[in-house]
């Protein structure tokens, strides 16, 4: 009873607020909206026993990757509503809508035969946290370094990318950066 | 009623096609990217589902390098879309179309 409950409310939650995300005219409205949805993703991963998984859902999304968007968020004009011109849209929902019926049913499709075995099976009486700990190191370590290796590529050109001429300011105007200048060097 | 491997498909799915349309949809960099993120949940979903369905922990697994992918692609793309609003001064994709063919 509880989890059917808890269930259709983190599905409506959630439909409801991606709704919003990708609907939404302001990017503060749409980033929330992301936020709140990523946790109440984590909340699946919990109901479906995966706690490790839903730990590392809030850990990396909604602490970091959200963080990301709203530090991201500070370099463009977040409050101005986006202005696009759509066209069609009505076909683009129905196009949208049988694409992504197409590609489900495709990978789906493997999932209703018989013979699937599980590789590497749950343990009872074991915690979720350990057994994807001997899984990971074991079976996949080697994606797991590669894995880092990629963080680390990402790290250093985010970096790059985001560091150059970070002296100059983007939003305002450089005219007053030169004023203040000027007032410093009359001083 | 006892929730199926199929309830969990089927929200996975209309999470996924809710991205989808986005992608379609938006015409802002950064609201692209929030659509992206939506499809890469509602892929996580399935995966967690499958794995508990099947008492496999390989679903779980494939989890965890979306989620780390998904980093990574957020750390890149943000530094490319701030180099391309310092270059342009917006982040639409009808004015970034440079390219004319």
């Amino acid at each position: 009873m509880y989890e059917i409950v808890a269930f259709y409310l983190f599905s409506a939650l959630t439909i409801g607020l991606f709704s919003i995300t990708v609907l939404s005219k302001n990017v503060l409205y749409a980033m929330t909206a992301l936020a709140s949805g990523m946790v109440l993703i984590s909340g699946f991963f919990f109901l479906l026993g995966a706690d490790f998984l839903g730990v590392v859902q809030l850990i990396v999304y909604v602490g970091a990757v959200i963080a990301l968007y709203a530090f991201a968020m500070m370099f463009f004009d977040a409050t101005r509503d986006i202005k696009e011109k759509n066209t069609n849209s009505a076909l683009v929902f129905f196009l949208g809508g049988m694409s992504a019926l197409v590609l489900v049913l495709m990978f789906a499709a493997p999932i209703f035969s018989e013979n699937i075995q599980a590789l590497y099976p749950m343990h009872e009486g074991v915690g979720n946290a350990q057994d994807v700990g001997i899984v990971l190191f074991t079976k996949y370590l080697v994606p797991f370094e590669v894995a880092a290796l990629m963080l680390l590529v990402a790290m250093i050109s985010g970096i790059m990318l985001a560091g150059k001429k970070m002296d100059q300011s983007l939003t305002e105007d450089v005219s007053a950066d030169d004023e203040i200048m000027t007032v410093k060097d009359e001083k | 009623m006892i929730i199926g491997l199929s309830h969990y498909l089927i929200v996975s799915a209309i999470i996924f096609s809710i991205g989808l349309v986005g992608v379609l949809r938006r015409r802002n960099l950064l609201m692209l990217f929030f659509a992206t993120e939506v499809m890469l949940n509602a892929v996580n979903i399935a995966f967690a589902a499958i794995s508990h369905y099947y008492n496999d922990l390989t679903g779980q697994m494939f989890a965890f390098f979306i989620i780390a992918i998904a980093a990574s692609e957020v750390a890149v793309g943000l530094g490319i879309l701030i180099v391309l609003y310092k270059k342009y001064g917006s982040l639409d994709l009808d004015d970034l179309a440079t390219m004319r063919g």
